[in-house]
């Protein structure tokens, strides 16, 4: 968990990736559960986050 | 002589030209050359996207062209992140994307790995199995309505023959409670033997000497089949899902031919609501936000599918 953080915290490509993807992940079983309609409203915001993050932190070095 | 006199006219005639090309840097040779492609980009995919994203910011409607255009913020995406019928859409989307892939990746797998086993009439097995895929979507949807059809229907009398019941009891695609099912079943049957070929590629690239090295340190073929076959048939597996996932997600036309989105809304899939509020009611901008919204979804799962096929295939 240290690990993580530090490597979070000195901008490495790995753990943000793993922060964008689970973000996407997330985006998108809020949109498409069937449990509550305000996790679908906020659905699209976290998905377009975890997308845009996506983009950036593969940009970042190893 | 005369030969002589029409080479040296026409080499004159060229060193224009080669002087001319001769003058570029080598970066410049490249940009000529890749110029046309990122042209056809830049026209077919990028222009097109930005200009939906700006239509989505407004309530632009096709079908008025002569009414004024408003700019309406990001309410578009306000109604739609609300609207309860399109989260239903969203949950008919998931329902079938989840079965379609889990049955085509069950059945494909399984199919390739039958008929990666040497036996007679294994190529006619082959291109009998890889048949339905071959057939266009508006055919499949069609004849399968037949199939499914209670009075009349293969499906029904063969279901009824199965379990007893009378095949003119229940309809596949009348059936709020069966409809959803029936277009998964469809789906499966056509779209199963594409990913049996890829699996089939995969478990086709396993050096036989693995497994000769596993005979002999006295692996038993279930271990063999986990430490093996498995994972070196992922990065296919993977490849197969994120192309079926990314197709179902945008599935459109056998669903529109075999049940049009009904009984009510039950089976009316993302893609089908969208054309409807495109090309129904006109409602462009709101259409464009909606666009908007699956392509970030789509691009999201795509950027982490190959995200997670690269780290296989590295491993």
């Amino acid at each position: 968990m240290k690990t993580i953080l530090y490597d979070l915290s000195r901008l490495r490509r790995g753990p943000w990736e793993m922060v964008a993807t689970i973000l996407i992940a997330l985006g998108v079983f809020m949109l498409m559960q069937p449990f509550a309609l305000w996790l679908y409203t906020y659905s699209f915001i976290v998905t377009l986050v975890g997308t845009v993050m996506f983009i950036v932190v593969s940009h970042f070095p190893e | 002589m005369t030969d002589e006199t029409t080479v040296r006219d026409s080499a004159t005639a060229r060193a224009p030209h080669a002087r001319g090309f001769r003058g570029l840097s080598d970066r410049m040779v490249g940009w000529t050359f890749i110029a046309p492609s990122i042209i056809l980009l830049l026209a077919i995919n990028i222009f097109p996207l930005i200009w939906t994203i700006r239509l989505s910011l407004t309530n632009y409607r096709a079908n008025r062209t002569a009414a004024e255009v408003k700019s309406v913020g990001l309410r578009n995406y306000e109604r739609i992140l609300t609207d309860p019928d399109i989260w239903n859409a969203m949950q008919a989307t998931a329902h079938f994307v989840f079965w379609t892939l889990f049955l085509q990746v069950l059945i494909g797998f399984t199919l390739a790995y039958l008929i990666n086993k040497k036996f007679r009439g294994n190529d006619l097995w082959t291109t009998i199995i890889v048949l339905p895929m071959m057939l266009s979507p508006a055919v499949v949807g069609n004849f399968w309505t037949f199939l499914y059809q209670p009075q009349i229907g293969l499906f029904n009398y063969f279901v009824g023959f199965l379990t007893g019941a009378d095949p003119s009891s229940f309809s596949m695609i009348g059936d709020t409670a069966l409809a959803p099912w029936a277009i998964v079943i469809v789906d499966t049957w056509m779209w199963t033997p594409f990913v049996m070929l890829i699996c089939l590629a995969g478990l086709r690239s396993i050096p036989e000497s693995i497994y000769e090295a596993a005979e002999c340190d006295r692996a038993s073929k279930w271990r063999q089949f986990w430490t093996i076959t498995i994972p070196m048939a992922l990065p296919f597996l993977m490849l197969a899902v994120l192309f079926r996932g990314i197709e179902n997600f945008k599935m459109f036309d056998l669903v529109v031919q075999l049940t049009g989105g009904g009984p009510g809304s039950i089976t009316e899939l993302t893609s089908i609501n969208l054309k409807r509020e495109a090309f129904e009611k006109w409602r462009t901008g709101y259409a464009s936000a909606y666009a908007v919204i699956l392509f970030v979804t789509v691009f999201g799962l795509a950027s982490i599918y190959v995200k997670a096929l690269n780290k296989v295939k590295e491993r």
